[in-house]
């Protein structure tokens, strides 16, 4: 309503000519829409003490104006100058902060219009459901355009969903990241990988001649990153080295192969397709194979028992892990170390 | 008016100083039209003593912290939406957050900022995601909820320290987790008393498990938290 009102009223009382007024027709709500903060917040005491005063300021300025055209209009002379100087100076203050706030949110309704991505967050549960199942199952049509989801709901949680089962692995391996944070860093590894990997196989699609959108790029990255999330889920609470490889290629497999023929389906010629599939699936499977290894116990392991065979594998104050835990890490402990000796002597 | 032009020029450089004194010589009368009396009195929160003004916010953040122990599906918490009692969560549970690392020269445990990012840009997205699946909430209330909802994991936080006092064992290490997992449990709970109410009814999953996850993170926070040596 705020912003109805002003657009309608005419707050030119200067006889100075006040600020232009470009009005944009935007309409839509947007991210803090002022229209709605009147109607749902209007209680709060801050609030409505804020509107009382604009709307308080307004009628002063209009009175003032009334005021100092009356005054300048008989004794213009024997007006101290400070009288002039102190209204005029308050309207003019008053008239920059309008014009101002205006403009601040017409720029803001223009660009941080979220009603853009309004229609690929509108999902039921039932197909973001159906549509995790059906990442990890590959279909084989590959001479007719696969039917792609373009959707941002499922992937959006996905990526939030790998950087919490990230978050839980770099603790439980006792990371210690140096320069910068843990959240942040998980956080920009995987929007990094979902953001970066989509563009740039969506830029070679665009080289190869492929019928895929940004969007569904997007969308087809993003569910593929559940068997990610399900594989280290797995494998950051059970270390077994045997275990992730068995994960790695079925579960990442699986998904990496229906990325792979949704793409492929997508595209003409032998040559193309081949570039597509490969850049994709090594992608895939490295970010995976990537993500186990960087932050992984058994890792600081074969790098301490490389660098001297005399000292212990894991040189950290295990967090608060249970006992059971701190066995079976000692028993891997124990592989590694052999397994280093045995690399060492070759 | 070409003298007002001329005279407008010098005045911008003073603008700082609007206010008009007593002592001015004004020649004439000025009625300025006083708006109707009680709207002043009823609003005008500017002269009265600053304890008042505290006290009376204190009270609104107290009676919120009520809502969120007991989670019914009022409208008081959305109606009266304040940023103090998410404020003062976020900051207490930061502060006791810090310092929990096993060497002190390295990086261990999250620091003051990380928290405090962590828990504002998760509700925004939160928010976000809530408004993009159709919500009817508007922005500061969505914060204002998922902000006083963290008031359970904050109390977790402190009776883990206290049981990390008397050691930190397999006993103490089970304690806390039943303390942090219903903690948590109880912030979500809390949490979709007020949200899911805004959401069409089948997509009430959808807004739900981001919360979760929320929590979820912080509620790991707090459990791997273990103080310096």
């Amino acid at each position: 309503k705020m912003a109805s009102s002003d657009a309608n009223k005419n707050t030119n009382t200067e006889p100075w000519g006040g600020f232009e007024d470009n009005i944009i027709q935007g309409t839509g709500s947007a991210v803090i829409d002022m229209e709605n903060m009147d109607d749902t917040s209007g209680s709060s005491f801050e609030d409505m003490g804020e509107m009382h005063q604009r709307m308080k300021e307004e009628e002063e300025v209009a009175e003032e104006a009334e005021a100092t055209e009356e005054e300048t209009g008989e004794d213009g002379e024997f007006l101290g100058i400070k009288g002039i100087k102190g209204q005029l100076g308050r309207q003019v203050a008053d008239e920059v902060w309008q014009a101002g706030k205006r403009q601040a949110s017409k720029a803001f309704n223009l660009y941080a219009n979220i009603d853009i991505l309004r229609p690929y967050f509108d999902v039921e549960p039932m197909q973001v459901r159906n549509r995790l199942i059906e990442s990890m199952v590959p279909i084989r049509i590959i001479n007719f355009p696969q039917k792609i989801a373009g959707e941002l709901y499922g992937p959006m949680m996905l990526v939030f969903t790998l950087v919490a089962i990230l978050l839980h692995g770099m603790k439980t391996s006792g990371t210690v990241i140096r320069e910068g944070t843990l959240m942040g860093t998980a956080i920009g590894t995987c929007f990094g990988y979902w953001l970066g990997v989509s563009s740039f196989i969506y830029f070679l699609a665009y080289l190869c001649n492929a019928q895929i959108t940004m969007l569904q790029m997007l969308s087809l990255l993003g569910y593929g990153l559940f068997g990610h999330c399900v594989v280290l889920f797995v494998t950051y609470n059970v270390h077994f080295h045997s275990l992730f490889y068995i994960l790695w290629l079925v579960v990442g497999g699986l998904s990496t192969l229906r990325m792979v023929a949704a793409v492929i389906s997508r595209t003409v010629g032998q040559t193309p397709r081949l570039i597509l599939c490969g850049t994709l699936a090594a992608l895939h499977m490295l970010f995976l194979l990537y993500l186990h290894f960087a932050y992984h116990k058994i890792v600081e392991g074969i790098l301490d028992t490389l660098e001297g065979p005399n000292m212990p594998p894991i040189q950290r104050v295990a967090r608060d892990l249970p006992v059971v835990a701190t066995a079976a890490m000692n028993a891997v402990n124990a592989t590694v170390k052999t397994l280093g000796v045995i690399l060492q002597s070759q | 008016m070409a003298e007002v032009d001329e005279l407008s020029k010098p005045m911008f450089a003073g603008l700082s100083d609007v206010s008009i004194s007593g002592d001015i010589p004004v020649e004439g009368e000025i009625n300025v039209p006083v708006g109707t009396p009680s709207h002043d009195d009823e609003y005008s929160t500017l002269d009265e003593p600053v304890k008042d003004t505290i006290l009376r916010d204190l009270k609104a953040v107290g009676k919120k912290f009520v809502h969120v122990m007991y989670p019914k599906k009022s409208s008081a918490l959305l109606r009266d939406w304040d940023l103090w009692g998410p404020l003062l969560l976020c900051v207490t549970l930061a502060l006791m957050l810090q310092g929990g690392s096993v060497d002190s020269k390295e990086d261990g445990g999250p620091q003051f900022a990380e928290v405090f990012v962590i828990i504002w840009f998760g509700s925004v997205i939160i928010t976000l995601n809530s408004k993009l699946l159709g919500g009817t909430i508007s922005f500061f209330q969505s914060l204002c909820v998922l902000g006083y909802c963290i008031m359970p994991l904050t109390v977790a936080m402190v009776v883990c320290r206290l049981v990390l006092l008397g050691g930190s064992g397999m006993v103490s290490f089970i304690v806390r987790l039943i303390v942090v997992t219903a903690s948590f449990s109880w912030s979500t709970f809390a949490s979709t008393a007020f949200l899911a109410d805004c959401q069409p009814s089948n997509r009430k999953a959808l807004v739900v498990y981001p919360v979760f996850l929320f929590y979820f993170v912080i509620g790991w926070m707090i459990l791997t938290f273990s103080p310096s040596a």
